[in-house]
């Protein structure tokens, strides 16, 4: 039977090409593999090999044609004893690949990408009132949940740096070891990328990992197996391959470390769909949100810091203490201006709203406390009632969380805004070593002040 | 090009050669493991074949990195396996899928785009999986899938299941770094994992010789304690002998092993590769003396086995199942826009 071979794509981009050079002519017999003629595309020459087998019946498109289109039949193979003519006219060119829909759909769905899902918005209280309460550090707070969730699930288990014998650089794993042994808390080499390949690998293969990194900024040698192995691999297998790992460790500037050691990683990673991205301020917060985290069946980031590690809060005494994602919390309640944090920030946020109060001016503060999925329900929610917002963060600038919240709140709260929003961050510089720079660098509750002040119009 | 070739000439860093264990296991192969070796070898070429002519019709998009040429490196380890073992590969990952049992037909729509992929068309060449089949991708960043594999390992090793995980990477591949940090920690924590090194000699347009002081990568095991031989991969039953012994190693709790196997892709890197590092001649030359599959062709004829007859008859075979592949991918509907919006996040 005869058969057309058609002008062929050599590459994701290519619409047309030159026919520059046929190899075979009519009449000679073509094996599957030949190459048969050379064809150029905009970026390179390319030698078309034959796929069936035949004799080379005839010729449609002669060599020098510029501007084929792909699909255009440019030779047709017949058997042994047939002639050419018995294939008429060229066809049409194959069929493109059918759409299901009309043209006009894709337009409803590209609706939805704009930001601010709507979620039903849990105002429920974290823990029921009367709670009995103890006082613990964050470190503390850290370690019993993940005690805890290692004692309820024989899956979890804890690999990093120092986090066995060492009893944990930061000593949040102190005495994990002796509890749970060799098999389940890891002292891996310092290999980043290696342990963050395998512990996303072990993801895969039905544990559920907890990643220490011994601080966020080691994890940009990871960082391709947290963005393309652990959060883009449910999508990319249609729904196959679940990843069940959390990353954690202190992120942000410490004290006097400088720019290498010194980033705040929130806006970073809250980018990326796949990754749930938690950044806890206080240690009931730390508590509640590190087991929910090892219990998720995501990929979860766990923004941890330095500085908050050994300060106290008090922590619900209750047997199995978990808090959703997705859930902020209004740490303050006010009416005037609405204050947005979360982590280290909210130091920031509280001492500049308990100034301020003392000036007249009633804040109310929000602590994210996860940033993807973000409740921006309750941040608008806030602004509806204060008709003025700024927002608090460590980070760099462009591109940050108080960047995303403003253009939430454009698009959402637009007419109930009363002064544009303020987004107070670290300031657009490597951080630098020397106490005052390094001051200088970091926001304040000083700025929070000035920047509540300014949408007030104080 | 002697190096090319050293495809005929494995080289061993333990004691016996592969070389010895290959021609035994040429006389203890059955005809139906040669015949089953054959049909599986056919499948993954003439699929290839198929899905190159469907790109160049515009049906299928994007990069598409073809097995042509390597279909013994994946066809012998398969056959070294037990059901249960894992396997997880680079982005040329067609032939991998087909060998562990995978459908065609769900391969080829998820090269086309369709709902009827195995990722519903999320996914692409490079991005397929199967957990039924423990088939665990289809990575596409280079040497990506290195840790990963340890870390199935390592999952295996934990849960105590007796599974061994096959871990495929290029020459291109190993000489990325998290490719190191992996055979420390694997050999340190004594995981199941065997590194299949497939050495098709060229990492995209780049001669081994070009990027690669010490080309025996087998050898760079050595430093890390880890096992190693060099494997003639054009011969199906050298593989499978070679599978065997790092799978028998990797399952009496000894760690890790590796195999470079030595192999030659016929294609381009990818369809818009114009191959102009290579002659002609070379590539002619490798399908003339080593095909994998005349290979094995030869022996069944040689050691009546089959006849001409019995072996157009699996090709027409293959053929239907390949052209039924190539129909279902085309049929398939695209997914439906919703699609979009799924899979991103597990229901926790």
């Amino acid at each position: 039977m005869a058969t057309e071979i058609l002008m062929p794509a050599l590459s994701p981009t290519m619409e047309e090409g030159t026919l520059a050079k046929w190899l075979k002519k009519e009449g000679d017999t073509v094996k599957s593999g030949d190459i048969i003629a050379e064809i150029e595309t905009d970026k390179a020459t390319m030698e078309f090999e034959a796929v069936d087998e035949g004799i080379l019946g005839k010729i449609l498109i002669a060599e020098g044609t510029e501007g084929v289109k792909v699909n255009t039949p440019i030779a047709v193979m017949v058997e042994e004893g047939e002639s050419a003519d018995s294939v008429a006219a060229p066809a049409a060119a194959a069929a493109a690949p059918v759409s299901t829909e009309s043209e006009s759909t894709p337009a409803t769905v590209a609706a939805q990408a704009a930001p601010s899902p709507a979620m039903p918005r849990d105002v429920s209280p974290d823990w029921p009132e009367g709670t009995k309460m103890k006082t613990m550090t964050v470190r503390e707070a850290l370690r019993e949940a993940m005690d805890e969730e290692m004692a309820r699930d024989e899956t979890v288990f804890l690999m990093g740096e120092e986090v066995g014998e060492y009893q944990g650089a930061y000593k949040i794993s102190q005495g994990l070891l002796d509890k749970y042994g060799t098999k389940r808390v890891v002292d891996t080499p310092i290999s980043e990328i290696g342990f963050a390949g395998i512990g996303t690998g072990a993801a895969l293969g039905g544990l559920r990992p907890i990643v220490e990194f011994m601080t966020f900024n080691f994890a940009m040698q990871g960082m391709d197996h947290i963005i393309n192995s652990a959060a883009k691999t449910l999508y990319m297998s249609g729904g196959q391959m679940g990843c069940p790992i959390v990353f954690r460790g202190p992120n942000g500037a410490a004290a006097r470390v400088g720019a290498q050691h010194s980033q705040d990683y929130a806006a970073w990673y809250a980018q990326v769909p796949g990754l749930k991205v938690v950044m806890p301020y206080c240690a009931a917060d730390v508590k509640g949100l590190m087991k929910t985290a090892i219990r998720d069946p995501n990929p979860v980031i766990f923004l941890e810091n330095e500085i908050l590690y050994g300060r106290s809060f008090e922590v619900p005494d209750l047997e199995d203490f978990t808090i959703p994602f997705g859930k902020a919390r209004i740490a303050r309640a006010g009416k005037d201006v609405t204050i947005v944090s979360f982590g280290i920030g909210m130091t920031h946020a509280l001492e500049a709203a308990e100034k301020l109060a003392a000036e007249g001016i009633d804040a109310e503060v929000i602590d994210l406390r996860t940033l993807r999925p973000m409740d921006t329900a309750t941040v608008i929610e806030s602004v509806k009632k204060t008709n003025r917002c700024v927002t608090v963060e460590e980070g760099w600038p462009v591109a940050s969380i108080g960047s995303y919240i403003s253009s939430v709140l454009m698009q959402e709260a637009f007419d109930y805004l009363d002064a544009p929003v303020i987004n107070c961050t670290g300031k657009d510089v490597p951080m630098p070593y020397a106490a005052n720079l390094e001051k200088l660098a970091l926001t304040t509750a000083a700025e929070v002040m000035d920047a509540v002040k300014k949408v007030t119009y104080k | 090009m002697v190096r090319k070739t050293t495809a005929a000439k494995p080289k061993s860093a333990t004691s016996g050669s592969a070389g010895a264990t290959a021609s035994q296991a040429r006389s203890n192969t059955s005809k139906d493991e040669l015949l089953k070796y054959y049909r599986d070898m056919l499948l993954i070429r003439r699929f290839e074949e198929k899905a190159g002519q469907l790109y160049g019709m515009g049906q299928i998009g994007g990069f598409c990195h073809l097995y042509i040429g390597q279909e013994a490196v994946v066809v012998g380890l398969e056959a070294a396996a037990e059901e249960g073992d894992k396997r997880i590969t680079s982005y040329r990952d067609h032939g991998h899928m087909l060998a562990c049992g995978m459908e065609a037909r769900g391969v080829m729509a998820e090269l086309t785009g369709r709902e009827g992929g195995y990722s519903r068309g999320k996914g692409g060449s490079m991005h397929m999986f199967s957990r039924e089949k423990h088939f665990y991708g289809g990575h596409g960043i280079v040497a990506a899938q290195v840790p990963l594999g340890a870390g199935l390992a390592f999952a295996d090793k934990y849960l105590g299941n007796g599974r061994v995980t096959f871990t495929y990477f290029g020459d291109g591949a190993a000489n990325q770094g998290q490719v190191y940090e992996t055979y420390n920690m694997a050999e340190l924590w004594d995981l199941p994992v065997v590194f299949v090194i497939e050495n098709n000699q060229y990492a995209m347009g780049m001669s081994v010789k070009r990027s690669t002081k010490s080309t025996t990568f087998f050898g760079r095991g050595e430093a890390f304690g880890i096992p190693g031989e060099q494997v003639d991969g054009m011969d199906v039953l050298a593989v499978k002998a070679a599978g065997e012994k790092a799978v028998a190693h990797c399952r009496a709790g000894k760690g890790p092993y590796i195999l470079e196997v030595m192999t030659y892709r016929y294609r381009g890197h990818s369809m818009s590769d114009p191959a102009k590092y290579r002659t002609r001649e070379e590539v002619q030359k490798m399908r003339d003396e080593r095909d994998p599959i005349e290979n094995v062709r030869t022996m069944l004829l040689d050691g009546k086995h089959a006849s001409e007859d019995d072996l157009k008859a699996i090709d027409k075979e293959i053929k239907d199942i390949v052209n039924d592949s190539a129909k279902f991918a085309a049929e398939s509907p695209e997914p439906a826009l919703s699609e979009l919006w799924t899979d991103i996040y597990a229901d926790a």
